[in-house]
């Protein structure tokens, strides 16, 4: 096991180099650059930033500069190797490392609760589904799931500041900080996965339900709460453990609508307005940054299969 | 000595999208202690339904169980609530499933799918389960059974798996061990160790067996009664021997003419029985047999014939309006 982990990080290290490249080249490939305004700055002043920030160098020369296996303009390495992401072009004042120090926290704690409210409304709500098939159960859970797959947060988060923070007064409308301000923010962004969860936890629960070793824990003579506890839940839980990797990866980098709605200072903000700026730097960190968290996740889900389903071995 | 199970007017039916599908109509039997019952017909027939709704294991719904009783140590199985059912299931009457590879589940060891019945109707400890596990194993002639138990379902073979499924069927000592096809998914070697291996536990053991299968060569080693099942009804049950020697149902006849035999004088013919069984949801009001079979006379077509006496031979019964060995039959 420790040797497939160690094999499965290696293995990452193409991934990640694939990934910088491609986000290097498409970042590039987008017309106009960094300093166009539509007043345009005077040639003068533009030459000297590219200078500046090195983006009168050859592409291959800034792409190196950027992983940091040469020099920058600077004189010094100082890239991804040395976990150095470069300055910002918009905020002047801050490089991209300081980005993720102020605002990756506070994107990862919100996807961190709405996580938690994915798994914690999506899989009881799946379960009690298929033990409760087309009964009164059933039809409520999937409602709620079908609510929530169908109204994006856009709509969600307006809905949850009226009813919640402006007519009943429960909550703060909008900031980040206390407990009581992460609340809406994190069901806004969460119902979503519930509800995706919910729906694949009650097909594969009705699924196993049916198989033959439940009805030999139930000739047994099981008491049928231990039937679904010890004979189904593990095996209807493999297929959900499949989603969550990459869910979890999706939501611990937090979403721009959601932190837009509810004023909440994340990343995904910088991820979107550095795409319209040409900010570079930012573009490719936090592309990269959502590639590692992806691709670790995925092999946490990976171990986590074969500690669900003795038939996954790992050599 | 009053019978162990008594089964009478047992009816199954399921609620399906295309209407109600009569599965067990009827059927009424009785099991006497050491004894084993062969329960033969082919797919559909109700066999496994009738002998599943005894434990009322079928699932409900769409499955009902609507008529009938099931007599055990004085008691009516349909009657009983919830928690005395389990006390019954897999501790007075155990089942064994056709499909080994499917029926033990693939993410518990098998010392964990065994003795969790030890410890739910014995009250073992942890520890007098697993080593009673390890006695069971090697009771069913599993190699290394001390370090098997820790092993899981797909690292045992399919007959491996089959003794795993009787081991954990006998660790309760039942009086009754239901055998659900339990050597169909298997090939033909291991069917017969299989076979074997019951045959030496019910020696040891004393326990009854209901066998349920399709295949009349394994009943006839096997069972000391037979009864034939056809959509849902029971048409013929005798002795093992006077139902292989002196069938009386046109259905039995036309199984037992299917099936090759080694003592044949002549080159025979196998001879396969024409159509197909009836339609569940819409019984016709006569003998379900009346389009397949040979004997036919007007008589089956308002009737359906109940199960009685064949004169002369003890406990042998059929349904049937004609008697066969005194008819010519029809050729189509």
């Amino acid at each position: 096991m420790t040797r497939y982990i160690i094999r499965r990080i290696l293995s990452m290290i193409p991934v990640l180099i694939f990934i910088s490249l491609v986000t290097f080249a498409l970042a590039h490939a987008v017309p106009g650059g960094p300093f166009d305004r539509e007043k345009p700055l005077p040639a003068e002043i533009k030459a000297n930033l590219n200078r500046y920030y090195g983006l009168d160098q050859p592409l291959w020369k800034q792409y190196t500069d950027w992983i940091g296996l040469t020099r920058n303009p600077s004189g010094e390495y100082a890239g991804v190797l040395q976990f150095k992401f470069g300055p910002s072009y918009s905020s002047r004042s801050r490089t991209v490392n300081d980005i993720f120090r102020a605002h990756l926290p506070v994107s990862a704690q919100l996807g961190f609760w709405a996580l938690c409210i994915a798994v914690g409304m999506g899989v009881p709500l799946g379960i009690i589904a298929a033990l409760k098939q087309n009964s009164f159960w059933d039809y409520f859970s999937m409602a709620i799931a079908i609510f929530g797959v169908s109204v994006p947060n856009i709509v969600l988060g307006p809905i949850f500041i009226l009813i919640f923070a402006l007519t009943l007064g429960w909550f703060p409308v909008a900031g980040w900080g206390t407990p009581a301000q992460m609340v809406m923010p994190a069901f806004a962004l969460g119902l979503n996965s519930s509800a995706l969860i919910a729906r694949l936890t009650r097909a594969s629960m009705l699924q196993v339900i049916r198989e033959d070793y439940i009805r030999t824990a139930r000739a047994k003579g099981l008491a049928e709460r231990v039937v679904i506890i010890r004979h189904a839940l593990k095996n209807a839980f493999i297929p959900v453990a499949t989603i969550l990797g990459p869910m979890f990866a999706a939501l611990l980098t937090g979403t721009f609508v959601v932190e837009q709605i509810f004023a909440i200072p994340g990343m995904g903000k910088y991820f979107i307005t550095s795409i319209t700026n040409r900010d570079y730097p930012v573009v490719m960190g936090t592309t990269l940054l959502y590639a590692v968290f992806l691709v670790i996740a995925n092999l946490i889900v990976d171990i986590t299969y074969a500690y669900l389903d003795p038939r996954i071995h790992y050599e | 000595m009053a019978p162990l199970l008594q089964v009478r007017g047992l009816t199954t039916i399921f609620d399906t999208q295309d209407g109600v599908v009569h599965a067990v109509n009827g059927v009424s039997f009785d099991l006497n202690e050491g004894e084993t019952l062969g329960v033969v017909g082919e797919s559909g027939c109700g066999k496994s339904v009738s002998m599943l709704s005894i434990l009322r294991l079928i699932p409900e719904p769409p499955g009902r169980i609507v008529g009938g009783e099931v007599l055990f140590e004085g008691r009516d199985l349909l009657k009983l609530d919830q928690n005395e059912i389990r006390k019954i299931r897999g501790n007075k009457i155990a089942m064994i499933f056709q499909d080994p590879m499917t029926s033990l589940n693939p993410v518990l060891t098998i010392g964990q799918q065994i003795s969790e019945a030890l410890e739910l109707h014995l009250n073992m400890t942890k520890e007098e389960a697993r080593q009673r596990t390890i006695e069971l194993l090697r009771l069913v002639h599993i190699p290394e059974a001390e370090s098997r138990v820790n092993d899981y379902p797909h690292q045992f073979s399919g007959g491996m798996r089959q003794r795993v499924m009787i081991a954990m069927a006998l660790s309760c000592n039942p009086k009754v061990l239901i055998a659900d096809e339990p050597t169909t998914a298997l090939d033909v070697t291991i069917q017969a160790q299989i076979v074997d291996l019951v045959k030496e536990l019910r020696r040891e053991l004393g326990m009854a067996i209901i066998w349920i299968t399709h295949d009349l060569g394994i009943v006839a080693g096997l069972a000391h009664r037979v009864q034939v099942m056809y959509a849902g009804y029971i048409v013929e049950r005798a002795n093992v021997h006077d139902l292989y020697a002196n069938p009386r149902h046109p259905y039995t006849l036309g199984l037992l003419r299917s099936l090759p035999r080694l003592d044949a004088r002549t080159r025979e013919k196998l001879t396969p029985i024409e159509g197909l069984p009836p339609d569940l949801i819409t019984l016709p009001l006569g003998c379900p047999f009346y389009p397949r079979c040979s004997y036919r006379v007007p008589r089956c077509l308002d009737e359906n014939p109940a199960l009685h006496a064949v004169d002369g031979q003890d406990g042998h019964e059929v349904a049937c309006w004609v008697d066969v060995t005194q008819r010519e039959e029809i050729r189509a």
